[in-house]
């Protein structure tokens, strides 16, 4: 059972819920409108050539955001289904 | 309502609004409405594109206009892009008319963030529809969407659509019809989301003192934009859209609920996902879907830690390859057919300064602008399969790291990339970056990438003054000098970015949000239809500027005239002919031109000899006209501020001549030094090579010696002498701000370092 973590902390391929972002406000409620809702399901598909930025999967939709600001978006593991 | 009477409805025309998130569609939705026609240009004041057409097939008199606008994510805006489009929504703007209907383009396959915005725009009570984009990809990754229930669930009409293959548009076009027409009633929808106690305590009064305002019109559902108003960021200008009478109370209300519920914005985003989740769950049935998509796959590889780079370069070579070489070709067959006509129409009308003005004033600017289109057409070939094929966002996504060093974006890069071949393709590439800051500064130091127009002015000073001698046994010492050129202008531009993110157009790093959006298919039609709309914009607005400078250039070049010295040359032309064709002496003067025109097609001995004779006199001819002009004035002028830099009135000459173009200094140094230009650019190039080598300063030392070279060429590396960058920046900016802003920082910044360069070369000895 993983405790909250930063969702750069996952391996590529690996999921986890969103608990919680830590951003000023302006960014933090723009990666919400984007989905990144509390509860949902995200994948860390996976990290750019050069190591930044990183592709993650939400909603079914493939996102892109650069690692700087994904460390700041912490999770937790998904609920045994 | 004035619309309802029928004179106002044959003339004034009914706006639509088309809008949507990002990568929705929303682009080949308008297209597949409004045709092959559609009016570009910006919402006032700012940069943003303005993009409207005529839905097709309407009777004359009945005109619907389609409004295009930026793709947002929601109607809380991030970015002036995003205001634009909510402004336009709410009726905020003065010179754009409310929208009649606002058609929603949605992604099926992406259903729950592309619901977030619908919901919202649903929102505001006005007559909405919904289409329904993408079924297809929607299917192949195993949704299917019920849409007579998503329809009963959002309360507005669905259209499903494949907009791509036409599908489903021309019901989309019967729904849009039928609600313009047909008499407007707010549809009396409120908010989707149920709010939490202390908002909705909040929002009540606001709503309303705003329904008892004598200048509220209505026509925004009362809840939805006191909600609005409400949530307006603090910092964001357009606050001042909440009427005056009533903005005392909002933002007393603002505060209050700030303290009850500090985190209430984020709590309102919450819930609509909640809400919108729900709504999915009930009319999306997920079948079995492949564990890994085509685009899945596509990106293991594309975006793959080796692979990824390697197509990314093969790409960027074949980019660059056909912007500097195969446009060469198209380009060729313009500036002669330019040429031909050209000496066609001298020959047609009598000479003098109309045909003088026409030949060299507007055949040749028109020729000059005309031929970069195939670089244009090339470029927008390969940015719109980019674009449209999804793999634009895959190369942002490779190249970001690179670029945020400097502080830029990933999309940045190809900008910079084609610049090389010319800027002005480049700068108007820019348009594909969001952030107009970032995209300012892309543009600002665009022209620092060397173009093309530079390399033969490079070729030259290489040729004159770098010795072809080899370092260390295998590298070449001109070969260097190129690279060096080249290089010198990347450092420069990364660095300048760099110094004008930190300063001068100093931005919290925006966030950077990238969606990879599925591989697609792209439409033929679209990607022309995309080609065409950049040619023509290129033409009509950057095109009249370009030619109006060099009109004035033609004439500062040709003016004033000095009949005596014209006279002379005239005598001695005549003389070359009697001396050639004894037997015509005595015949009138314009005679013994035609004469000698008709021996040329017909002679074949001894014609070169007087030929030969012939073109000296006229290069010897146009010298000493470019010396009398005011550019040649103005060269002495300037001599003053280039003698530091070790140049002297000549290259002063040069120098000025390029502001036409870079490579005009070519052909000016040839007619400045007598050499007759007969042949190609080439051949010219390597014989003015040698001339300028033989040219000594007063003091009888060489004029180009290889500190001379090393530091025109920086000042060519440097300076912004393009008549049409300066047009298209204009252009791209929409204000001579910031044209006139890079061409002074690109000067100072040729001036300083050049003056380094030759400086710090003499005091190491060299010469």
């Amino acid at each position: 059972m993983m405790a909250n973590a930063a969702l750069t902390a996952l391996t590529p391929g690996q999921s986890a819920v969103v608990t919680d972002i830590h951003l000023a406000p302006e960014e933090r409620s723009r990666l919400l409108e984007l989905g990144l809702v509390p509860g949902t399901l995200v994948e860390l598909v996976r990290f750019a050539p050069l190591g930044d930025p990183v592709e993650i999967k939400v909603r079914g939709y493939h996102l892109t955001l650069r690692r700087h600001e994904a460390e700041q978006i912490q999770v937790q593991s998904p609920p045994a289904a | 309502m004035a619309h309802s009477s029928p004179k106002s409805q044959a003339t004034a025309p009914i706006y639509v609004a088309l809008t949507g998130n990002p990568n929705c569609g929303k682009t080949t939705v308008f297209n597949a409405l409004t045709g092959l026609r559609a009016k570009i240009g910006n919402y006032a004041g700012v940069t943003v594109e303005r993009k409207e057409g005529r839905l097709r097939g309407l009777p004359p008199g009945r005109d619907i206009i389609l409004l295009d606008l930026p793709g947002t994510y929601s109607l809380s805006p991030k970015s002036q892009d995003e205001r634009i489009a909510r402004d336009v929504l709410l009726n905020r703007l003065p010179d754009v008319p409310a929208p009649r209907v606002i058609v929603v383009v949605v992604d099926a396959s992406n259903l729950q963030r592309h619901l977030y915005y619908t919901t919202q725009v649903i929102e505001l009570g006005r007559p909405v529809i919904v289409a329904l984009n993408m079924m297809d990809v929607a299917e192949q990754n195993g949704l299917h969407v019920d849409v007579p229930a998503l329809s009963a669930a959002l309360g507005v009409p669905v259209v499903p659509m494949v907009a791509s293959t036409g599908k489903g548009v021309a019901e989309l076009r019967t729904r849009i019809l039928d609600l313009v027409y047909r008499e407007q009633s707010t549809t009396g929808r409120g908010l989707m989301i149920e709010l939490p106690a202390p908002v909705q305590e909040t929002l009540t009064p606001l709503v309303q003192q705003l329904r008892s305002l004598p200048e509220w019109d209505g026509k925004v559902a009362p809840e939805t934009a006191a909600l609005l108003f409400l949530s307006d960021d603090e910092r964001d200008e357009s606050s001042s859209s909440v009427p005056v009478s009533l903005r005392g109370a909002v933002l007393e209300a603002r505060s209050k609920l700030g303290e009850r519920l500090p985190d209430w914005r984020a709590h309102l985003i919450e819930l609509r996902y909640g809400r919108v989740a729900e709504c999915a769950a009930q009319v999306v049935r997920q079948s079995e879907a492949p564990r890994e998509t085509f685009s899945d796959r596509l990106d293991r590889v594309v975006t793959h830690r080796l692979w990824g780079m390697v197509i990314f370069f093969g790409l960027m070579a074949l980019l660059f390859q056909s912007i500097f070489v195969f446009a060469r070709v198209p380009m060729d067959w313009i500036s002669s057919g330019f040429d031909a006509l050209g000496e066609w129409v001298q020959r047609l009308l009598a000479p003098g300064p109309l045909n003088d003005l026409l030949v060299h004033g507007v055949i040749s600017g028109v020729g000059a602008v005309v031929v970069f289109l195939p670089q244009i057409l090339f470029l927008f070939l390969f940015i719109c399969l980019l674009e449209d094929t999804g793999y634009m966002a895959r190369a942002a996504f490779i190249m970001d790291s690179l670029m945020s060093k400097v502080g830029l974006h990933g999309k940045s890069f190809i900008p910079m990339l084609s610049s090389f071949a010319c800027a002005i393709p480049g700068i108007m590439a820019t348009r594909t970056i969001e952030s107009p800051k970032d995209r300012l500064v892309t543009i600002l130091i665009a022209p620092l990438m060397s173009c093309s127009a530079r390399l033969p002015v490079y070729t030259v000073l290489i040729g004159a003054c770098i010795p072809d001698k080899r370092l260390w046994g295998f590298l070449n010492l001109q070969g260097l000098a190129l690279m060096g050129a080249y290089l010198l202008g990347v450092i420069s531009a990364l660095a300048v970015a760099w110094i004008f993110k930190k300063t001068l157009l100093k931005a919290t790093t925006p966030l950077l949000i990238l969606e990879l959006p599925p591989y697609k298919r792209p439409v033929f039609t679209v990607v022309l239809r995309h080609m065409w709309d950049r040619a023509k914009l290129f033409l009509t607005q950057a095109g009249t500027i370009i030619l109006g400078i060099n009109i004035l250039l033609w004439f500062l070049a040709s003016y004033p005239k000095d009949a005596v010295m014209e006279a002379r040359f005239e005598q001695q032309r005549l003389a070359v002919i009697t001396n050639a064709l004894p037997h015509l002496a005595g015949v009138s003067e314009d005679q013994l031109t035609r004469e000698w025109e008709q021996w040329l097609q017909t002679a074949t001995t001894e014609k070169e000899k007087w030929q030969e004779q012939m073109s000296a006199i006229e290069a010897e001819a146009s010298a000493e006209k470019l010396r009398h002009s005011f550019a040649g004035r103005l060269g002495h002028a300037i001599e003053p501020l280039i003698r530091p830099l070790g140049f002297d009135w000549k290259i002063g000459i040069g120098i000025l001549a390029s502001f036409a173009a870079r490579e005009v200094f070519v052909s000016t140094m040839s007619v400045v030094y007598n050499v007759s230009s007969a042949g190609d650019d080439d051949a010219a190039a390597t014989s003015l090579a040698k001339v300028m080598q033989q040219q000594k300063r007063p003091d009888g030392t060489p004029m180009y010696t290889t500190l001379t070279g090393i530091t025109l060429m920086v000042f060519y590396v440097y300076a912004l002498q393009c008549a049409s960058t300066v047009a298209v920046v204009k252009r791209e900016t929409n204000s001579w701000k910031w044209p006139l802003f890079q061409w002074l920082y690109l000067g100072l910044l040729a001036w300083t370092i050049s003056f380094l360069v030759y400086h710090a070369g003499r005091w190491l000895g060299w010469s």
